[in-house]
């Protein structure tokens, strides 16, 4: 599909240049922004620590799920001993409350779980958006009467409302299906985002395929006879990469703020998987005495979610030179 | 005109209809059984079958929404003989977690929501068109850079850490401000006020950042069609040319914009709730899920699904009030 998207992009090309794919003129813009060049780095660093999560932790000696209860002092009710939340050489971010756990291994294991469901998701949107919006918008007719009112239903759904009340359902099935409680809040998350995000996407899709079935590379497949499947994936989706490209770096920070809000109701990911979220919840009990567990996971969240912004930001600039910096 | 909004709203109304549907077909896959769920510890099986009849949640997963549909325009009675009891219209269900009627629970929560919405949306509407107009008309200076900037990153801070940040300086640290807990404006409404604040501004500040950014490039738009140049070239002020002229046009997808979000955030603004302890339909909700008390769960459902429902009417009909342009058919 990749080869494809090169090739077949040209026709719908904006102003070329010395004979540049719209991708490479695309590339070349966002290689001139500097600050999404640094988020850029930011998001590559991110992914690395979260990929190389095991391997750091087990360097610096050690892990997000042992108990160590000789870093809490018991005579302040197991507040981590020392000043900032016990910050020290062995634990640089310091250890939870309680249970004397390492905050870094917590972060770096929250962001694997956090990248993981987004990542998930934001694919399982990206197929079936794609899919569903190309369907609609070139066979048109009751097809795209019945996709569109199904996407209005979808979308008049209370969002964060559903999302949560249905994670007993879910999780429960899931449960009787032979997952483990912990696993199933992460498939769970998964399925939910993405089945609440592709009607966005499908409604896009669809707009653009109304205007690009009326062109004449497409008039020209039909009367050489290509089969209709050919035409919507070779002729047609090739073309559409660039809004699923935009979409999709900008949903990712949505999904993943939306995941650390629904841990953090406690509708998420639950013990003992790590995660942004439910750390936070659980630092309000302390936040008069232990701050620093409050701002680590949510300077984090910030940090990954505020790159994400800026480099979609940037890659919708690249790829629609016309909107300049834009709203969503 | 009118044959427009009879459409308009029918389809609303089918969709209501479609929402509450799916809303109890998805609720009937739970594994668990809600009748077993009315009980505490001291369950038997003689009382989870009692409570199933007088819930009707013995009957067929169709009937029991036509119950439901009943209840909510007619009221409904639950059980037989001595032991029954009568939920008057419009009934949303019973809670037995609670032992009480769902629709008042609902009725309680419901203006703790619509102040903190209301006032929430009176401050980011604000400020978001206001600066977005301010960024509109710096353009490429360094104000404008700030703005967007400055939305960037309030677009990027998750509201809960926002009013986790707030709660945690200004109460905890600063000592601004007494500890939030909820109490009717009609009652004390200095400590109303000093609750509520806190909730406004971290609300205001997750949506505001998106009004900017939609704001200056709708301005940004506008300004660059011909009718602005000729307001301009009749010599009128700039502040009508700006305010009248040009913020009217781009006003539609921030009307848009706006009545959806308010709407979902009368639907219970479930985050901030919970940050802040206010007994809104949010936290209602959430705490029906964490007891699973899915009789609640339905309801706040359903309500928040309805303000969205007639949000999107609203806002259709509201287009051809404010764009000229706009003909409705």
């Amino acid at each position: 599909m990749t080869t494809d998207v090169v090739t077949a992009a040209e026709p719908a090309a904006a102003p070329q240049v010395a004979g540049l794919s719209l991708r490479q003129l695309a590339w070349r813009r966002l290689k001139r922004d500097k600050a999404a060049m640094f988020a850029m780095w930011l998001l590559i660093f991110i992914f690395g620590t979260a990929i190389l999560a095991p391997l750091i932790t087990n360097l610096l000696g050690v892990n997000p799920y042992d108990f160590d209860l000789t870093v809490l002092d018991p005579s302040q009710g197991s507040l981590p001993a020392g000043a900032w939340g016990g910050i020290s050489l062995e634990h640089p971010l310091g250890v939870e409350p309680l249970t004397g756990r390492d905050l870094l291994a917590r972060l770096l294991f929250g962001a694997r779980v956090s990248l993981l469901i987004a990542i998930s998701a934001v694919a399982i949107i990206a197929i079936v958006g794609t899919t569903i919006g190309i369907v609609a918008g070139y066979k048109g007719g009751w097809i795209d009467t019945l996709i569109g009112r199904l996407t209005d239903l979808i979308l008049a759904f209370p969002l964060i409302l559903m999302l949560i009340a249905l994670s007993p359902v879910l999780t429960q099935r899931l449960q009787a299906m032979g997952m483990s409680p912990e696993d199933s809040r992460v498939v769970y998350l998964i399925i939910v985002f993405a089945f609440f995000g592709w009607p966005y996407l499908a409604r896009l899709i669809r707009g653009q395929v109304l205007s690009l079935r009326e062109r004449e590379f497409v008039e020209a497949a039909v009367a050489s006879g290509a089969p209709t499947r050919r035409i919507l994936f070779r002729e047609v989706l090739p073309n559409l990469w660039a809004p699923i490209i935009v979409y999709v770096t900008i949903s990712i920070p949505t999904i993943i703020a939306s995941e650390a809000a629904l841990s953090y109701l406690g509708v998420g990911i639950i013990e003992p998987t790590p995660s942004w979220g439910k750390m936070l919840a659980d630092s309000v009990r302390y936040f008069a005495v232990v701050p620093t567990y409050l701002f680590i996971p949510g300077t984090a969240l910030f940090i990954v979610v505020y790159a994400f912004n800026i480099f979609g930001d940037a890659v919708r600039d690249a790829l629609d030179p016309r909107t300049g910096r834009n709203a969503r | 005109m009118t044959a427009y909004v009879i459409r308009r709203i029918l389809i609303g109304l089918m969709i209501l209809v479609l929402l509450s549907m799916a809303v109890f077909l998805l609720f009937d896959l739970l594994p668990a059984d809600p009748a077993a769920l009315t009980c505490g510890k001291n369950c038997t099986p003689e009382i989870i079958e009692i409570n199933r009849v007088r819930l009707g949640l013995d009957l067929p997963l169709w009937q029991q929404y036509i119950e439901f549909v009943k209840g909510l325009f007619a009221g409904r009675t639950y059980g037989s003989g001595t032991a029954a009891f009568t939920c008057a219209a419009p009934c949303l269900g019973y809670s037995f977690r609670k032992g009480e009627e769902v629709t008042p629970l609902i009725l309680e929560a419901l203006p703790v929501t619509i102040y903190l919405a209301v006032g929430a949306f009176v401050v980011w509407i604000t400020a978001g068109v206001l600066l977005g107009i301010f960024a509109a008309l710096r353009r490429g200076r360094w104000q404008e850079k700030v703005t967007l900037g400055g939305a960037l990153v309030g677009y990027s801070f998750p509201s809960f850490f926002i009013g986790l940040l707030l709660l945690f300086f200004v109460v905890i640290r600063w000592r601004l401000l007494p500890y939030p807990s909820y109490v009717p404006p009609t009652e004390d409404p200095v400590r109303f006020l000093q609750t509520m604040i806190l909730p406004w501004i971290t609300l205001a500040l997750v949506f505001a950042a998106f009004y900017i950014r939609l704001t200056r490039n709708q301005m940004l738009e506008t300004l660059s069609e011909d009718y602005i140049r000729t307001a301009r070239s009749k010599g009128l002020p700039e502040r009508t040319v700006i305010g009248k002229h040009g913020l009217r046009a781009g006003l539609t997808p921030i009307v848009t914009a706006a009545g959806l979000d308010l709407a979902g955030l009368l639907g219970g603004a479930i985050i901030v709730e919970s940050v802040f302890s206010l007994p809104g339909l949010g936290r209602l909700a959430i705490t029906s899920v964490l007891d699973s008390d899915l009789s609640i769960i339905v309801a706040t459902v359903l309500v928040a699904g309805s303000f969205i429902v007639i949000a999107n009417i609203v806002v259709d009909l509201l287009y051809a009030v404010i764009d000229p342009r706009v003909r409705l058919t």
